[in-house]
Order: C-alpha cells, then sequence, then structure tokens
C-alpha cells in the first residue's frame, strides 16, 4: 500500500475525517494548531461541521452538544486547554456522550511551556473532572499508530457510549513520518437510539443529561458506569512487549519516550545487558495483568520507568510490579526530552544497583 | 364536546416541581404552544440550562439536552449546526446566561447562530436559594446581598437583551413578561416570531422574559408581579429591542 508522508497533527485530523466524524469544535493552542486548521475546511469538504469555539469550554461543551445529538465529533487541544474541557468531560461520562478528545501534551503546570510533555497521565486516566468516571485513554507512539487510533477511538467510544482520550506528547503532533492509510476494522455499534435529534415518532421525547438528583438512582448509574468500566478494563486493555522474554531489565514508557528507550534497549543488548521494553498503548486500562506476570518473570531483575514527567505512570508500574522486583525511574520534564545515552545509562545504573 | 382549553402537546403530562407563582410553567406553556402551532414538537431539540429550568426535560415533549451551568448556547451551536432544519433553543436562567455563561451567549449571538434562546430573568439564583444575580437591581436583597445590592460593591445591573442587541448576529431581541393576559398574549406573539425568524434562517433570536420568584423575593405572586413591574419593568424596559432586517 502507498505510503504517505504526513505530519502528526494533520495526520490525526484526517484519520478522524476517515473516520466518520462530522463536527470538530477546537480553540487555538500550541502545539496542536495544525488539527484544527486542517479541520477548517477538510471537514466542510467532508460536509461536516467546523466550529472555532470562543473558549475551551465551549469547544468541549459544542462537542457535548453534537455528541448528544448523535453525531459523531471531536476536538483537540493542548494540556492547559485539556484541564478546561474537564468539566466537559465529566459531563460527557455522566450523559454516556461519545466523542473523542485529542491532547497533545505540552510541559506544564500552569502555561508551562509549548515542547513535549507527559505530564497530563494523571488527568487523562485518573479522571479531570468530578465524579467517579474513567475516560478510556489511546497513547500511540509513533504517527501510524497514532491515525490507526484515532479511527478505533470512534468505535470504542461509541461502544461504550463514553469519551474516548487520544494523549499524544507534542513530539507526536508535531514530527513528519510515512504512514499508510489501511482499512480499520469497523466494529458492530448499536444504532443510537438514545440520541436527542428529534423525537418523530418516538413514544417518548430523549433527554440527554447527567444530572440524577435522587440519591439511589444516582447510586444506581454510578453502578452501571462501574460495570462497562469494568468491562472496558476486561477487553481493551492493549500493550506492546520487545525483548522481554529474557529480560534482566524491563523499561516501561508510553509514547515518544518508549520509541527512545527501544533504541535503547538494542543498545544496551549489544553491550551485553538483556533490556526489554514494556509500551502500554491503553494507558486507562492500564495492562496491569501483563505486567505483572513480566516482572514475575525469573529472568527480570529490575524495572526502569521512563517518562516525560516527574513520574506519573510510575504509580500504575507499581501498582502491578506490587514490589516484587524493584522499579527505578528516569524522567525528563517541562518539555524536555530524554536522550537514548540517557536512558542507556539509567539503565546500567539500575542494573548496577540490583547486582 | 368542544375543547375549550388543553394542556398542549408539546408538554409531557406530568407535574411540573415549579414553585408557586413562578413564572417557569407558563413560559414553559408558551413555548410548548409555539413548537405545537409549528407542528415541530417532533423535530425540536431543545436545551435546557443548569437553574430551576435544569428538569425542563422532563417537562418538555420534544427531545432534551441537559447542558452544564452557562453553556446552553455552546451546546445549541452544536446541535443547530450538525441539525440545521429543525428548531434549535436554549431555555436558560439569569445567573446561568449572563453570569457563568456570559461569554457562551455573546459569542452564539455574535456568531449569528440560527437558534432561540428563551431567556428567564427573575433577578436572583432561584434554585440555590436567593443569591445575587447579574441581574439583581439595586437595593433588591439577595442572600448574598443581605442589605441590597449596591453599585459600589457589584456594579449596576446587566441589561442582557439591549447588550447582546449591539451584535449583527442578533436579528431579533424583546423584552416580555407574563404578570397578566395582555402581557402574556405578547410573549407568546415574541416566542413564536423567535422561532420563525430562526427557521427563515435570519440568525440568532432572543426573548427575555422578566419572571417572578415569589419563594426567593419573599413575596406572594400578588405582590411579585407588582413589584416586577413596578421595579424589574423600570429598569428593563419591555417590549422590542432590536428587529432587523436581513441584509
Amino acid at each position: 500500500m502507498k505510503r504517505e508522508i504526513w505530519k502528526g497533527s494533520e495526520a490525526i485530523a484526517e484519520a478522524a475525517i476517515r473516520a466518520g466524524c462530522r463536527g470538530f469544535f477546537g480553540y487555538p493552542i500550541t502545539p496542536q494548531n495544525e488539527i484544527p486548521e486542517y479541520m477548517s475546511h477538510k471537514m466542510a469538504e467532508a460536509g461536516g461541521v467546523f466550529v472555532q469555539a470562543e473558549s475551551e469550554v465551549s469547544a468541549i461543551n459544542m462537542v457535548y452538544g453534537a455528541a448528544g445529538a448523535g453525531v459523531r465529533c471531536m476536538t483537540s487541544s493542548s494540556s492547559p486547554g485539556v484541564s478546561l474541557k474537564q468539566e466537559g468531560i465529566s459531563y460527557m461520562a455522566g450523559a454516556k456522550l461519545p466523542a473523542v478528545i485529542v491532547n497533545v501534551m505540552r510541559g506544564g503546570p500552569g502555561l508551562g511551556s509549548i515542547q513535549p510533555s507527559q505530564a497530563d497521565y494523571y488527568q487523562a486516566t485518573r479522571g479531570g473532572g468530578n465524579g467517579d468516571y474513567r475516560t478510556p485513554v489511546l497513547a500511540p507512539a509513533n504517527l501510524q499508530e497514532a491515525v490507526d487510533l484515532v479511527q478505533e477511538a470512534f468505535d470504542i467510544a461509541d461502544q461504550y457510549r463514553t469519551p474516548v482520550m487520544i494523549l499524544a506528547d507534542g513530539l507526536i503532533g508535531q514530527m513528519m513520518e510515512p504512514i499508510v492509510w489501511h482499512d480499520i476494522p469497523k466494529r458492530d455499534l448499536p444504532p443510537k437510539t438514545w440520541a436527542a435529534n428529534g423525537r418523530g415518532d418516538r413514544d417518548h421525547n430523549n433527554f440527554i443529561n447527567s444530572l440524577l438528583i435522587d440519591a439511589p438512582a444516582c447510586e444506581r448509574h454510578n453502578q452501571e458506569l462501574l460495570e462497562t468500566y469494568h468491562y472496558i478494563e476486561e477487553h481493551e486493555v492493549r500493550w506492546e512487549e520487545l525483548m522481554t522474554e529474557d529480560a534482566e531489565i524491563v523499561i516501561t514508557a508510553y509514547g515518544t519516550p518508549a520509541r527512545i528507550a527501544i533504541t535503547a534497549a538494542e543498545n544496551l543488548r549489544k553491550k551485553g545487558i538483556k533490556a526489554g521494553v514494556f509500551r502500554p498503548i491503553t494507558l486507562w486500562p492500564f495492562p496491569f495483568k501483563r505486567l505483572k506476570e513480566i516482572a514475575s518473570q525469573d529472568s527480570v531483575k529490575v524495572l526502569l520507568d521512563v517518562e516525560m514527567s516527574t513520574g506519573q505512570m510510575l504509580d500504575d508500574v507499581n501498582l502491578a510490579v506490587a514490589e516484587r522486583k524493584p522499579v527505578k525511574f528516569y524522567g525528563r520534564y517541562g518539555g524536555v526530552i530524554p536522550t537514548v545515552s540517557e536512558i542507556e545509562a539509567a539503565a546500567e545504573a539500575a542494573c548496577g544497583e540490583v547486582k | 364536546m368542544k375543547t375549550i382549553y388543553a394542556k398542549s402537546k408539546g408538554l409531557q403530562d406530568t407535574e411540573l416541581h415549579y414553585c408557586p407563582g413562578c413564572s417557569h410553567g407558563i413560559v414553559h406553556k408558551l413555548v410548548a404552544e409555539t413548537l405545537e402551532e409549528m407542528d415541530a414538537v417532533g423535530t425540536t431539540i431543545g436545551v435546557c440550562p443548569v437553574g430551576c429550568s435544569v428538569f425542563a426535560g422532563n417537562y418538555f415533549a420534544c427531545d432534551m439536552i441537559e447542558a452544564s451551568h452557562g453553556r446552553a448556547p455552546a451546546v445549541a451551536t452544536a446541535v443547530k449546526r450538525t441539525h440545521p432544519d429543525v428548531p434549535v433553543f436554549t431555555y436558560q436562567g439569569d445567573g446561568d446566561l449572563a453570569s457563568i455563561g456570559a461569554a457562551e451567549i455573546v459569542h452564539a449571538a455574535m456568531r449569528g447562530e440560527k437558534f432561540t434562546t428563551i431567556f428567564i430573568n427573575n433577578a436572583i439564583y432561584g434554585m440555590t436559594g436567593g443569591q445575587m444575580a447579574p441581574t439583581t437591581l439595586i437595593g433588591q436583597r439577595a442572600t448574598t446581598a443581605q442589605s441590597g445590592r449596591t453599585q459600589q460593591q457589584a456594579g449596576m445591573p446587566m441589561r442582557v437583551s439591549e447588550m447582546l442587541s449591539t451584535l449583527d448576529g442578533l436579528v431579533y431581541a424583546e423584552r416580555v413578561c407574563v404578570v397578566d393576559i395582555p402581557h402574556l398574549m405578547k410573549a407568546k406573539k415574541a416566542i413564536k416570531k423567535a422561532f420563525q425568524r430562526q427557521m427563515n434562517g435570519d440568525g440568532f433570536t432572543f426573548v427575555e422574559v422578566l419572571c417572578a420568584c415569589p419563594t426567593n423575593w419573599g413575596m406572594d405572586i400578588h405582590e411579585s408581579n407588582k413589584w416586577l413591574m413596578d421595579n424589574m419593568a423600570a429598569y428593563y424596559p419591555l417590549g422590542v429591542i432590536k428587529d432587523a432586517e436581513v441584509k
């Protein structure tokens, strides 16, 4: 199939249109402006709706409206903007509305920097808004995976009636890479009989709503959401592992740092250190079970978690490993990207400490 | 037997939770009748706010979406743009629209979004128990302005219809009330005109309804209606604020 060179943000936007997204609502913020810019003309060509909203708050509520009326839709932003969207994401989780939110992460807190970061892991995986909810979070490590995951994200959202987040670091958004547009398997999705898109001959009106003022009713609603989340945890966990079968050190990393870690692991093997890489693709649900198995392997002496943050996924790695083996950490943050040699040095130090 | 009066088919057959003397029930009825007369109950998509009318989706018979606080115009923007051929409306109170949702309503009006907003102005936060709103009058008491609102502390009340009417995207704004039958008839006419101009594709249409909140005003319904006409209508003049030709 034909390989094409695309820029990350534009490829993400094109993937969404190919997935049938017909509503894009956004607000400018670096480093993801190419997504709304691309959408501003391509969405109209596809027969969809593009609105540049007055704020991220408004943009996510436009997504809420389009999703509530049964339209495949999305928004994209970067870290400070995604913070502003958290209210809307919580309401969408409560009202069971499907949509895709792309976060091209930059350094924080506050305005932070505009360079690549992974400091929004907690916000994405723990539910950044109020209430008991979870959001499926997909973390691509290259552009091919980004365009594939974006397309599938819409199906995941529709299948479970939940917002889905694409958590990409700034490198994914800004770099150019070859990709192949291949057909993504389509899921068998139920019709949106719940949508507020005109009552027609229905015997009742549809009311998109997250308010359940009667506490027992609200508890039942939370119970239903919880059952969906448990199902997602059973059926949607994804990860990639390389060279883990005989690894003495396993590097855990997601997104761009995972690619850097793979090169580091290959170099370490040349030096005689058996390194492997475990890369979560879904951050929620996190691949706890598989990482626990790997940590239990006799070969594994130590794990090294590498992130572009001060150690957020580290919590989940520790939950999975549960002190079976030591877990070390190497992070660069605030927009700084770890190098291959830095990760190699951190891995060698980790191996040295446990010998 | 000839039917003299019946509940509008634009409303569900259910009991409203509103307080005695509250204007919400009347305004619901006027909107519902308008939808029924336009034969649009089956096509209309309404957006309700956070506030006393948060449950309006349980009352209107058309499909409804409950928005987060103040964001109804953003929600309605997306609904109308993705469903351009059907009537779309927001139903919002003054705390929701004029305070937390000020940005959303201003920008929906600026963009000339082709939906109708029914703005319930009762000069107070009803559902949360009588706090000061941007529309609370000078001297009017609220639980967060217990000696009455002062200009020094909170500024002058916001005339939303006039403010929005400065924007070209808004083609029609009228301020009405429902204290008696003549005013109620005018209100109905305004609501109907707003929906008709929406369906003509003219632009954003806005009907502000001065409403009574006897519970939080601490008055009975007769005192409330009198206070509304003597004080609110004096500061917020009734009538057409803007009725622009489409260029």
